[in-house]
């Protein structure tokens, strides 16, 4: 897609979107990569990130109210970046938000999800949203990659539409651990903690 | 010679230079007994070597614009890495995208657009003012002198100093008219070489440690070496300058001592700010600035030399 090779060349002519395999090498394993939020382009870089061979298998998880809310920035996250929608806010008993990404995941996709649900202005992230919870139970399988991403909070902060272009790495952890009969609190803090650790 | 034939005949001397650099690394690492992180750094260097003067080359074939965006993908990278490195605050936003997107354009736009008097002193005057203006408006004072400093010292290092290298193709040489990329390029190639000899003397001879603290690679010995030669190479090239041998000789080692004392003061800001390289840009080398901060200090005094004696 030509809007991808466009978004993935600005990411890294700009904003360097450089990868640092910490603590997993990339491979085609089934993944869910999930990371600290605080920019618009946090969803760009980690992507742009990915080698081409991951990337084509791999979808960002984009909030329906933001990224389809017009024409140009729905086209943008279907067709250049190959999300997926949810909505976020108020909640419809009879439907589960997380539905588009089972389907993704039933698919054998991996997917990039920022857990905290919204942008921080911090370089440290908030508390996760138990969405990464529900579906870490539901798929055993899939591997749990915390990822960093560093200066993005400086780069294009919330309220900002210029950047200032840094070197926006994305560093990626070692697999999470799954520990039986863990609950949800625990879990969510263990994966803010190992985004944390990687901060460092 | 025409000084297009004298053009190609440099850059097919780099390339020559290069092949029998790469047929000595590529030799020295298939004879190794066991792995050498120095050898394979030196494999990188001279790897990365190969694409820096194709893009140099391109340029210069090219023409003229084609330099100066050149060089203003250079500052831009090198103030990239400047800025990531250094500290600042969100009321720094503005002006930094400022820095960028205005800062850069302007500065080598009047390069190409010749304008001499714009050009010296567009940053040190317009931009030293509206930054820091812009900063306020943010409304942060919180160290507020500290990081304004921060932001126009990077802009000075890595927009006005770079920016002087393609400004050298404006200079009007009576007798000379034509040739000014050649200028260019002998200051490149005896900075670079300058660069390159005190690292291979500094390796080989090297036992006085001359910054111990502010940058452990340089050695008395390595820079000896790497002055003699460069002001060696650069009194034999006099050919493609203005220049007389004796003069080209004297002008060599003015951009060796400016680029020794760059290497020097950037080393000792990237340590003050916490790193070891400025980016890894570069294999091998590291970050942009950590190849340009020899022409950084370099680049504005030989301009401005050559345009006082001999334009």
């Amino acid at each position: 897609m030509w809007l991808s090779t466009i978004l993935t060349g600005a990411a890294r002519a700009l904003l360097g979107a450089s990868a640092r395999w910490q603590g997993s090498p990339p491979t085609l394993a089934q993944r869910l990569y999930f990371a600290n939020h605080t920019s618009h382009a946090d969803t760009i870089v980690l992507w742009s990130a990915l080698p081409a061979p991951l990337r084509k298998r791999t979808r960002p998880v984009a909030a329906a109210d933001y990224w389809g809310a017009s024409a140009a920035r729905r086209f943008i996250a279907l067709k250049g970046l190959n999300a997926v929608l949810i909505k976020r806010g108020p909640r419809d008993p009879n439907v589960d938000p997380l539905a588009p990404l089972y389907e993704a995941l039933d698919a054998g996709q991996s997917l990039i999800l920022f857990p905290e649900g919204t942008r921080g202005h911090e370089a440290l992230p908030g508390p996760f949203k138990s969405g990464l919870f529900h579906l870490a139970q539901r798929y055993p399988n899939v591997e749990l990659i915390p990822v960093y991403l560093e200066n993005l909070h400086r780069s294009l902060p919330k309220g900002e539409w210029l950047p200032v272009p840094l070197n926006c790495a994305a560093r990626f952890g070692a697999p999470l651990a799954r520990v039986g009969g863990e609950d949800k609190q625990a879990f969510l803090e263990r994966a803010r903690a190992a985004v944390v650790e990687l901060s460092r | 010679m025409t000084p297009d034939h004298k053009l190609y005949l440099v850059i097919g001397g780099v390339v020559a230079l290069l092949a029998i650099a790469t047929l000595i690394t590529e030799t020295l690492r298939r004879r190794a007994k066991e792995p050498s992180a120095v050898i394979d750094n030196l494999v990188a260097r001279v790897r990365a070597w190969w694409g820096m003067v194709a893009i140099f080359a391109a340029a210069f074939v090219l023409g003229k614009n084609a330099t100066i965006v050149m060089f203003a993908l250079a500052s831009f990278y090198a103030l990239r890495e400047f800025v990531t490195l250094t500290p600042t605050r969100p009321a720094d936003h503005r002006s930094l995208s400022l820095a960028f997107f205005l800062g850069i354009p302007i500065q080598y736009g009047l390069i190409a657009a010749d304008w001499y008097g714009l050009f010296a002193i567009f940053l040190p005057v317009y931009g030293f003012l509206t930054l820091p203006a812009v900063s306020a408006l943010a409304g942060d004072p919180e160290d507020f002198l500290a990081r304004n400093a921060k932001i126009q010292w990077g802009l000075m290092i890595c927009v006005y100093c770079i920016s002087h290298v393609p400004a050298l193709l404006t200079l009007q040489i009576p007798g000379y008219a034509g040739q000014n990329a050649l200028l260019l390029f002998y200051l490149m190639l005896v900075v670079q070489i300058s660069d390159v000899l005190q690292y291979v003397c500094g390796k080989l001879f090297g036992k006085h440690k001359l910054a111990p603290v502010v940058s452990p690679s340089k050695t008395v010995e390595g820079l000896i070496g790497g002055a003699a030669g460069a002001v060696a190479v650069g009194a034999g090239m006099a050919w493609i300058t203005p220049f007389s041998p004796l003069q080209a000789a004297g002008m060599a080692f003015v951009i060796v001592v400016m680029g020794f004392l760059g290497g020097l003061a950037l080393s000792a800001v990237k340590r003050s700010l916490g790193a070891k390289d400025w980016g890894d840009m570069i294999k091998g080398h590291g970050g942009m600035l950590d190849r340009m901060d020899s022409v950084v200090f370099a680049a504005p005094i030989f301009f401005h030399l050559t345009r006082y004696f001999f334009t």
